[in-house]
């Protein structure tokens, strides 16, 4: 059996039940002490490192080739890679929870040990606004393909787009916003 | 904000009142926010950080919780101001040291500090003298909802509050209490302690937050997940832990008291010694030292000294501090004899 991180021959083969569901990880030597130094419970806080328990080159269950995959899979919105994420180990935007929501998922379940919000909400009763704000967040998007709209001098269709923006930005926050 | 009256004055959380302050020196809670239209700070450009932080900075003093906050352009602010805001607890450290637009609005008790454009575009932070997370909750529950009314935080049905960092999503909260250990330190216990902390998922610090070692047998004790829990839940999962710590540093100061009385009563009574004496003392044996005349004094071995005050000096005789009530900038070696010149004026007055 290959290793799951590279094309070496998997000699260490982990079972991980710390999240209450069973993950399976086949490891060559060199990545094995990688996961297992990652793993280990005194190495301080998540903030202690900057990227703290995200990053680093492992992503559990995944294969060499599909790990290439995921990493140039990008965000609509802001436009970072999961790559960049795992290496930052910081988000590009809100949209990333949704965008990278499936690869995301067994990561936020091992800080967690859970996988749903279960606190406090907005409280948008006075408005007919939705609790969820994907609807503003597009604005990220939009931005963007304003931006490149004027670099290729497509004025038009960027004028279409900012009135799209101001629409979706006076919805939300008002008739004050530019 | 003027800061030469914020070097003079105190903040509320260093009064040493409060339920169980002998041990337990403040309690925090802070949230993290992010605005839903706008890249995470770490990926905005400078343009998008400017407009971030005039936002909230307008919307916030559009919120009735904004009348009673003073707001700092913390990247107009010289080094040492920034670091005097460090020490005073009301900024962290990342954010003073990072570049571009931010800032951070603070009520005039230092109780409510919101640092904008810090990892996430708002971390509001309320910090209460000694054990009363309810009350910190309670605060911050307030001005949460006043700046959610004005700003759209980011928000998904399943992930609730969404921060740049996946290890502070859902209620984005962070619960915290600083303990004052002395006595489990010299009785060895103390890693012991926080082994056991570690097991229930909370985290231990330093006295000035993450990656900070601890100083002066100052710890704080913090929730280390954010998700799948109320953030009343998350409040008293810290809040529970709390009282048996206590129960366990009193019974180990008792020992102490019991059983090496002596020892103990000479081992205060020489740092008391050192710091109304010393020529020159660096801060870290400054917050040794004031570590165990505090223990001391509650522990009726020192005569009349008052616990605000020592409170108030373990920050007061931090580097921008000392260097902001000298006015004047001064390197490691001068520090540390203002620093002694500081104390023994200080203990001549008491």
């Amino acid at each position: 059996m290959k290793c799951q991180q590279c094309d070496k021959q998997a000699v260490f083969h982990i079972t991980e039940l710390e999240t209450g569901e069973v993950r399976e990880l086949h490891l060559c030597e060199d990545h094995a002490r990688t996961y297992l130094n990652q793993s280990e419970p005194d190495q301080g806080s998540d903030e202690d490192s900057p990227g703290g328990p995200l990053t680093g080159p492992l992503t559990v269950g995944q294969t060499a080739d599909e790990l290439a995959v995921l990493d140039k899979k990008a965000c609509e919105m802001c436009g970072i890679t999961f790559f960049e994420f795992r290496n930052l180990g910081r988000l590009g935007c809100p949209h990333d929870y949704a965008q990278f929501e499936k690869e995301l998922e067994p990561l936020i379940a091992n800080v967690h040990g859970a996988t749903r919000h279960t606190g406090r909400r907005p409280n948008r009763n006075e408005t007919d606004l939705p609790e969820s704000t994907e609807e503003i967040t597009s604005v990220i998007g939009l931005r963007r393909a304003m931006q490149d709209a004027i670099m290729s001098e497509d004025y038009e269709i960027a004028k279409q787009i900012r009135d799209t923006i101001r629409g979706i930005e006076v919805r939300w926050l008002g008739p004050a916003q530019p | 904000m003027e800061f030469d009256a914020l070097t003079k004055a105190t903040g509320e959380w260093l009064k040493g009142t409060g339920p169980e302050s002998d041990i337990v020196m403040s309690s925090r809670v802070r949230l993290a926010r992010n605005l839903a239209h706008y890249p995470f700070v770490g990926r905005a450009s400078e343009p998008e950080r400017v407009e971030i932080e005039r936002l909230i900075r307008d919307r916030i003093a559009t919120a009735p919780v904004g009348q009673s906050l003073d707001y700092i352009d913390v990247g107009q602010l010289e080094a040492l101001d920034r670091q005097l805001l460090v020490e005073r607890q009301l900024i962290s450290r990342e954010h003073a040291e990072a570049q571009g637009a931010r800032g951070v609005a603070i009520d005039r008790l230092e109780q409510v500090s919101l640092m904008v454009n810090e990892e996430d575009h708002l971390r509001i932070q309320c910090m209460h003298s000694g054990l009363d997370l309810h009350a910190a909750w309670d605060q911050i529950r307030l001005v949460d909802d006043q700046i959610g009314r004005v700003v759209p935080y980011a928000f998904h049905d399943r992930w609730g509050y969404l921060t740049a960092c996946p290890t502070n999503v859902g209620t984005g909260i962070r619960v915290s209490v600083m303990l004052h250990l002395p006595a489990l330190v010299i009785t060895r216990q103390i890693d012991k302690v926080f082994r056991s902390l570690q097991k229930i998922s909370l985290t231990v610090r330093g006295l000035y937050g993450e990656g900070s070692q601890a100083m002066g047998d100052f710890y704080q004790i913090s929730n280390q997940t954010t998700l799948g829990k109320t953030e009343e839940e998350l409040v008293e999962q810290v809040g529970d832990v709390v009282p048996v710590l206590i129960d366990y540093e009193r019974r180990a100061r008792e020992f102490l008291v019991r059983e090496t009385h002596q020892n103990v009563h000479d081992q205060v009574s020489r740092a008391f010694g050192i710091l109304r004496t010393a020529q020159t003392i660096t801060a870290e044996e400054t917050m040794q030292l004031l570590s165990r005349v505090r223990m001391g004094v509650l522990l009726g071995l020192l005569g009349d000294v008052d616990i605000g005050q020592l409170n108030s000096l373990l920050v007061r005789t931090q580097p921008a501090h000392l260097q902001k009530i000298r006015g004047t900038e001064l390197d490691t070696k001068d520090r540390n004899i203002e620093r002694a010149r500081y104390l023994r004026q200080h203990f001549e007055r008491q």
